[in-house]
């Protein structure tokens, strides 16, 4: 061994005359040092889902996994919900209150020093409103230029994102020696939520100040399946006219189908619908295996929101709506006629 | 702490939000030239929001409004047009264009954070995301580098008192969330926080008049130097629309017919 070695360091050393040998051994080296850290969502103790998505891109690179979780008594709840996850390595968890509403501010700094000290390569985080605020200013301290809301993962430094509304796609290559990437839930899932047995483990905490305050929070209550998530959604748009017609047409369709409901930014705009039920480039991306539509054009803002759908429906009164032409089922009627005739149709089976 | 809000509002020039982008055939990029651009949705709400908090007079003043963007020659039409709306002054940073998006957001925040330190500003306004790299990174970049509080996504922008404690609501996933914080900030801007203004003719000549700086990176001291390398920029897969149905049942049918059901 000692004289093997020995030998390739010697031939490391004469690198500059023979590069080209020493490619292999390089790369591999550096896949052996592949580490990720996925940053884990939590909120009142529970996990959120771009927790897993984050969990299951990590996975995907390949390379241990060390998940991330602080806030208010997380070891007794969100960590130990995250050691059952299959093919964790360990959980590292921080219980400090200062943590539990994920300001940015105080958060940051706790995840650059743990980042630091676990000299991790890859920094991972659902592209949530958690991610997309905290992430950047994490890669901002750590000097590295960040991607986001990645769609796929081509290799430990390439990675594919939507850019311009999803209306290109791009692959773009890293060159940061720490890569801080959010990811896009739909596009990472499959992870086991169960079988795993991983240590939850004391993470640094560097205490730094919150400069911030948190003040209160008003959160759309509702009893459907979670709009990112739902294997169905039912969304109307501008052709709703009203928030009563809204509540009277589509709120009964999504009853019968068990779906979340989504709009369009129209429908937003005008009060048909809380904002935070707004599906597009600018809202939520969802991609459910069914995405039934009233009254949507299918502007390419809303379109870049839910054109990775399994099945779209679209009910439309303009037969050369550009909606109907990303849907594989199409009605071309009155919503007010059409939609609550579907409802009962569906009701009857 | 602070006498007045001095604000910064960073604008970036972007392919219109109403056009389909079209991919160039090398692969590279998508294809810039004789393409409608015009003011990135978000950076016309920061304005919008800048002018505004003059207008209320609320308990700070405003007393200044500085609009930045940084690209081509032709970011001076994004700039006069942020002047018409009602910023003050604008620094134009030359950056040649190009293909990919032009400089990185950690560049940006790095090239920002000179200015807010040379031009001793206290606010800094910024949207969310440009609709073309849709990265959403600038803002909280800027407030990492700076040690500044930030508020995302902001739908709603409060200053309290004179002593400089804003409150912004900001969307979150499922509703909202109120921050309190002390100025200096940076605050990212969305959909729901107001509805900008036309620029009026008036206020277009008015603002040909306005002072407009050309600068450059090195002038602040800012490398461009790039961390992403593109290797390529593809259609997405498209997708085929399935045809239309007749009636209810026919839906139903098509719908079962491919499992959605």
């Amino acid at each position: 061994m000692i004289p093997i070695a020995r030998h390739s360091a010697l031939q490391a050393v004469r690198s500059n005359l023979r590069p080209r040998a020493f490619n292999q051994p390089a790369a591999s080296a550096l896949a052996r040092l592949l580490s990720t850290l996925a940053v884990l969502e939590q909120r009142d103790g529970k996990l959120q889902a771009s927790s897993l998505s984050a969990i299951a891109a990590a996975q995907k690179l390949g390379g241990p996994v060390t998940a991330f979780v602080a806030g208010n008594n997380v070891k007794g709840t969100s960590a130990a919900e995250a050691a059952k996850i299959k093919g964790l390595d360990k959980v590292l968890a921080v219980d400090n209150e200062a943590y539990e509403k994920g300001l940015p501010e105080n958060y940051a700094p706790l995840l650059v020093e743990n980042i630091k000290k676990g000299e991790y390569t890859h920094i991972i985080g659902g592209h949530s409103a958690f991610g997309k605020s905290l992430l950047p200013r994490v890669a901002a301290l750590l000097d590295v230029q960040q991607i986001s809301d990645i769609t796929g993962i081509e290799s430990e430094d390439t990675f594919v994102r939507p850019i311009y509304a999803g209306n290109a796609i791009l692959t773009v290559q890293s060159t940061d020696p720490t890569k801080v990437i959010t990811v896009r839930g739909t596009a990472f899932q499959g992870v086991e939520t169960e079988g795993g047995s991983a240590g939850i483990v004391e993470g640094a905490d560097p205490k730094a100040p919150a400069q911030t305050e948190w003040v209160s929070e008003e959160l759309a209550k509702s009893e459907r399946p979670d709009l990112a998530t739902a294997s169905r959604v039912v969304s109307g748009g501008r052709g709703l006219k009203s928030k009563e017609e809204f509540d009277r047409v589509i709120v009964p369709l999504a009853d019968s189908l068990g779906a979340a409901i989504g709009a369009s930014r129209a429908a937003v705009d005008s009060g048909f619908a809380d904002n935070s039920l707004q599906v597009g480039q600018t809202g939520k991306n969802v991609a459910p295996q069914l995405y039934l539509c009233a009254g949507i054009s299918g502007a390419i803002q809303h379109l870049a929101g839910m054109k990775d759908s399994k099945v779209i429906a679209a009910i439309n009164k303009d037969p050369d709506a550009p909606i109907f032409q990303v849907a594989d089922v199409g009605l071309v009627g009155d919503l007010f006629d059409k939609v609550p005739e579907l409802t009962e149709k569906l009701k009857s089976q | 702490m602070a006498s007045g809000l001095r604000i910064l509002v960073p604008v970036k020039r972007v392919i219109d939000y109403a056009i389909k982008p079209r991919i160039n055939k090398a692969q590279t990029g998508v294809e810039t030239a004789g393409v409608k651009h015009s003011l990135n949705p978000f950076d016309e709400l920061s304005i919008e929001e800048a002018v505004r908090l003059r207008e209320r007079k609320g308990p700070l003043k405003v007393d200044n409004i500085l609009a930045l963007s940084a690209g081509g020659a032709k970011c001076a039409d994004t700039l006069r047009t942020a002047m018409a709306m009602g910023a003050d002054r604008a620094f134009h940073i030359d950056v040649a264009d190009s293909n990919d998006g032009g400089l990185e957001p950690l560049t940006v925040a790095k090239m920002l954070k000179e200015v807010v330190n040379k031009e001793n500003i206290n606010l800094v306004l910024l949207g969310k995301q440009a609709i073309d790299g849709d990265q959403g990174q600038t803002g909280q970049m800027l407030a990492g580098l700076l040690g500044w509080p930030q508020a995302t996504q902001a739908s709603k922008v409060d200053v309290k008192d004179d002593k400089g404690t804003v409150e912004v609501t900001h969307e979150v996933d499922g509703g909202v969330e109120t921050l309190r914080a002390q100025l200096p900030m940076v605050i990212t801007t969305d959909l729901r926080l107001n509805e900008p203004r036309y620029a009026s003719l008036p206020n277009i000549m008015k603002a040909k008049k306005k002072p407009l700086e050309k600068k450059t990176l090195a002038d602040l001291g800012v490398e461009d130097k790039r961390r992403l390398k593109t290797l390529k920029v593809t259609e997405p897969p498209a997708r085929q629309g399935g045809g239309k149905v007749e009636d209810v049942n026919g839906l139903v049918s098509k719908l079962k017919e491919l499992g959605a059901l």
